[in-house]
């Protein structure tokens, strides 16, 4: 096991994690409407699978938010 | 500018403030703000831009007021129901404030026209609820150098950003649109009404502080909330090398047609 941090919160997950499954266990339904830094960098839709996840890190699950009418 | 005794009563309270004064206020009224969209969000970035009195607003949107708009749209009323929204809105503004200069735009913001218009503004504002157009904007203004703020509701959350030359973009967070069958829009999905009061007056104060040159803009960061827990967190973001409009290496050179989203209960009406 291991702390993250998701959005400000503290996770203890079992590392190493990619982000791929990162989005699964936080049950993240729609991964297109979704963009992800990893410790303040964006990382490529196409790189979740391949990215872990280390002690520490810090993610930011960033939502699209279409609405405004 | 020299202020009328009228003048002075009127904006007293913001002349008062330390960080803004007469010659802030000046500013504010030799200020022009585009705002794209008079619904949700644009209902109350307009009544306090008006307010507020900037010299010349523009309003653009294509839409005229329906029924189920005005759970939110409170720059509309029952009596304009079936009003264009710009005339309805620029009605509202003009009994606010007679200082204000509005300009309306009864048509929807695209390739053809979006650096016409936004060349006419010092800061643009994103108040529409279509995923293309709002990175028409962004594209528009990143390519014309031109200040703006995004902003997005949806069911009990809210979300900002202020883009200044050289700072992140929209498009820096998000790439592109998401595919159109996996976008819940405010008519799909639903919206908290007070939400897109809470989100729009953060888009106003942003655009005030840009015009009076107060504070810190919400560049680089993305302001978002939640109104279930009233939880609020800033992002910080960084201007991404990869990003399609304002990289490195830029894929986009030239504006694309932004599709615009059909709301599937609009259909029904
Ligand atoms: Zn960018």
């Amino acid at each position: 096991m291991g702390r993250i941090k998701v959005n400000d919160e503290v996770q203890e997950v079992s590392l190493p994690m990619t982000l791929a499954e990162l989005m699964t266990v936080n049950k993240v339904l729609q991964p297109d409407m979704l963009s992800i830094q990893l410790n303040g960098e964006f990382v490529e839709k196409e790189s979740y699978a391949a990215t872990t996840v280390k002690e520490g890190d810090e993610v930011d699950f960033l939502y699209f938010m279409g609405g405004g009418l | 500018m020299d202020f009328t005794a009228e003048q002075v009563e009127r904006y007293s309270r913001h002349i008062l403030l330390q960080d803004v004064g007469v010659e802030g206020q000046e500013r504010i009224n030799k200020g022009k703000v585009l705002v794209i969209g008079a619904g949700g969000l644009g209902s109350p970035v307009l009544l306090y831009l008006a307010a507020a009195g900037v010299g010349t607003i523009g309003i653009i949107d294509g839409d005229e007021v329906d029924l189920s708009n005005l759970q939110r749209q409170v720059i509309h009323s029952t009596p304009t129901i079936g009003m264009p929204k710009v005339l309805s809105a620029k009605e509202t503004m003009n009994r606010l404030n007679p200082d204000v200069c509005v300009v309306t735009y009864h048509e929807l913001f695209t390739v053809g026209n979006a650096f016409d218009i936004i060349k006419e503004y010092d800061f643009v504002i994103d108040g529409t609820d279509s995923f293309p157009v709002k990175f028409l904007i962004n594209d528009a203004c990143v390519m014309a150098k031109k200040p703006f703020s995004h902003g997005g509701i949806l069911r009990f959350d809210g979300q900002t950003l202020t883009y200044l030359p050289g700072t992140a973009c929209y498009r820096c967070v998000f790439h592109g649109p998401p595919p159109s069958n996996a976008v819940p829009t405010c008519s799909q999905a639903g919206v908290l009404g007070a939400i897109a009061g809470m989100l729009g007056t953060i888009q106003a104060a942003e655009a005030l502080k840009f015009l009076t040159g107060t504070g810190e803009l919400l560049t680089n960061r993305l302001l978002t909330f939640n109104a279930k827990t009233m939880n609020f967190r800033t992002v910080k973001l960084k201007h991404n090398a990869n990003c399609p409009v304002c990289g490195e290496h830029p894929a986009i050179a030239e504006l694309v047609e932004a599709e615009q989203a059909v709301c599937e209960l609009k259909k029904k009406s």
